[in-house]
């Protein structure tokens, strides 16, 4: 790295951290709420794209890997007092009916589950490749879900559990995502993540040039899983309540369209795409609500009518920009500078030629 | 160094290889020519662990490595340049070379071996931070010899590194795969292209559906009437 951009990366970080002063002091908890939940997108996404862009398995099981972190944090950071009033159909086991973990431990423990989780799943289904892979994690990722709900003692089951400590601030969570970006662009740029790639382009090569398959897909797998485990803790501990319900199988869709939209294999697409997807579905809520101009109602504009818009937008995408908005590409600084002196270049190339 | 005695593997009910043995001595170029079908890749890919097979033994400097999984092999110091090239394309030609390396730790002398790569293939260091996949067929071929060699092998496999090319291109390949040789790799060739592996080989195995027909020293195979008519283009003389 040059040292002007170690410089311009820094003021970067800065400028983050006075942002999030500014939006703690004066922004309200509706865009508070929105921003937290694009940084807990983002950790599912770069986790997802991570074992799907980068190692170029095909899986759709970040929804159950999610729901174990959430539970987790929800269990063991509920206080004690608070627990016979959540547990009223059946009381908490025995065994963790006392045990109250503090929120850290608990998001690590979660994340810890989570990845245990995906070794047990993925030591039998990573043999299998492409659509099957997706088929059979999408499988175990609703097994997860159903258990989860019938665990009526240790989960509360379809009950779900409330009054969570929001211990998960703004600070939290930000945090949280800046280490995992920065941890997952050290792993990619590591020789671990040149064997994922390798991975992804060509099994055979890979395995002829004495890449172990099968230890690095369940590691990418399982490292995917740790911070989803995470994020969904800190999602868990941000909207204070759990429910099964909320980790049903289309949540992974949410997840594979913000890595399909940003570029399978770019960190800072997923990140950008993460905002883009999560922030837009909400600032279009607008057009959910009935609309009048003039005293003349407009019929389009009733519920649903925001999902058909965000589909648009995706089908544009897709038809316009088919590798995602990033392709497998990183933003650098030498990417912006190029596009801030692409006019001179221009000029510049009219006369060579 | 590389032997291999009475191997036989199959595909389910089809018998690839039917027993097999051949040696490959140290430092030198040992080719492997036959026709589609006839067991070349097989047998290669049966040396690297990536198919099992069904009985024999495959020895290296007289260690059993039959059925070891391929990472162990590769750092045993066999390596093997996949038919097709396979270089990894959405990776630059500089990740491609260093996935080579990828089962060594001496930083210090895998720069060294990025330098002699670059040297033998100057197109490579031009185009170090090109994509792979954008590369021109032959120069991929480079890519995917060189990126054998990142691994420091002391026997390189090389499965038809001539499909595909255009014959000038081809003739600067096998002019490499002697260069390369001299500096101590023995190589096992596999070709189609029997006329330019036999030439430069020291000794030669000709495959039949699965069985070795024939064996001999390079030049000797070069002139035997068999060899010629069957792969060389060459018409028998009539003995009447």
């Amino acid at each position: 790295m040059k040292k002007q951009d170690k410089i311009l990366t820094v003021i970067l970080l800065a400028a983050l951290f006075i942002f999030l002063i500014i939006a703690n002091l004066f922004l309200d908890a509706y865009i508070k709420r929105v921003l937290n939940l694009c940084a807990i997108y983002t950790i599912l996404a770069l986790s997802m794209n991570l074992i799907n862009g980068f190692t170029g398995l095909f899986s759709l099981g970040h929804a159950g890997f999610m729901a174990i972190g959430a539970y987790c944090v929800g269990i063991f950071t509920l206080p004690i007092s608070v627990r016979p009033a959540n547990f009223y159909i059946e009381p908490m086991h025995p065994a963790i009916a006392n045990v109250e973990l503090p929120f850290f431990v608990a998001l690590l423990l979660g994340g810890v589950l989570a990845a245990f989780f995906a070794f047990l799943i993925g030591a039998p289904v990573l043999r299998l490749r492409d659509d099957y892979l997706a088929i059979a994690t999408l499988g175990f990722s609703e097994i997860i879900r159903i258990v989860l709900t019938n665990m009526q003692s240790i989960t509360n089951g379809p009950l779900g559990i409330k009054n969570i400590p929001t211990t998960a601030n703004m600070w939290w969570i930000y945090g949280v995502t800046l280490v995992t970006v920065i941890f997952l662009v050290l792993l990619i740029s590591s020789s671990y993540g040149r064997a994922f790639k390798a991975i992804r382009e060509d099994e055979i090569a890979a395995q002829a040039m004495g890449i172990n398959l099968f230890r690095h897909k369940i590691l990418s797998f399982m490292i995917g899983a740790f911070f989803a485990g995470i994020a969904g803790g800190l999602y868990a501990s941000m909207l204070s309540t759990v429910d099964p319900k909320n980790f049903i199988f289309t949540l992974t869709y949410n997840f594979l369209l913000i890595i399909v939209l940003g570029g399978m294999g770019s960190v800072s697409g997923t990140i950008i795409s993460a905002y883009i997807v999560t922030a837009g579905l909400e600032i279009m809520r607008f057009f959910d609500e009935p609309l009048s101009i003039f005293g003349v109602s407009i019929p389009l504009f009733r519920p649903g009518l925001r999902m058909v818009i965000f589909s648009i937008c995706l089908m544009i995408i897709v038809l316009f920009f088919r590798n995602g908005l990033m392709g497998n590409k990183e933003l650098n600084w030498d990417m912006l500078r190029g596009l801030f002196s692409k006019r001179s270049k221009r000029i510049k190339g009219g006369e060579a030629r | 160094m590389l032997k291999i005695e009475n191997l036989t593997v199959s595909y389910g009910g089809i018998e690839a290889l039917k027993g097999i043995d051949l040696e490959v001595p140290e430092g030198s170029i040992v080719t492997l020519i036959g026709a589609n079908g006839a067991g070349k890749s097989t047998t290669l890919r049966t040396i690297m662990g990536l198919v099992k097979c069904k009985s024999g033994k495959i020895t290296y400097k007289g260690e059993d490595i039959t059925g070891a999984p391929s990472p162990s092999i590769v750092a045993k110091g066999i390596t093997l340049v996949p038919e097709g090239r396979r270089v990894f394309p959405d990776l630059t030609v500089l990740e491609n070379l260093k996935i080579g390396a990828y089962l060594r730790n001496d930083h210090a002398q895998i720069k060294k071996d990025l330098e002699w790569v670059y040297e033998l293939f100057p197109r490579l260091k031009e185009r170090s931070w090109q994509l792979a996949g954008t590369l021109s067929g032959g120069e991929q071929q480079m890519l995917a010899v060189g990126r054998a060699l990142m691994s420091r092998p002391k026997i390189m496999m090389m499965d038809e590194p001539s499909l595909g090319l255009a014959p000038l291109i081809v003739k600067s390949i096998f002019s490499i795969i002697q260069e390369i040789n001299k500096n101590g790799v023995t190589i096992l060739l596999i070709e189609q292209n029997a006329n330019m592996a036999l030439r430069i080989a020291d000794w030669g195995y000709v495959l039949e559906t699965g069985k070795i027909v024939l064996a001999g020293k390079g030049q000797d195979l070069l002139q035997n009437e068999d060899v010629k008519s069957a792969y060389l283009g060459k018409k028998k003389e009539k003995k009447d």
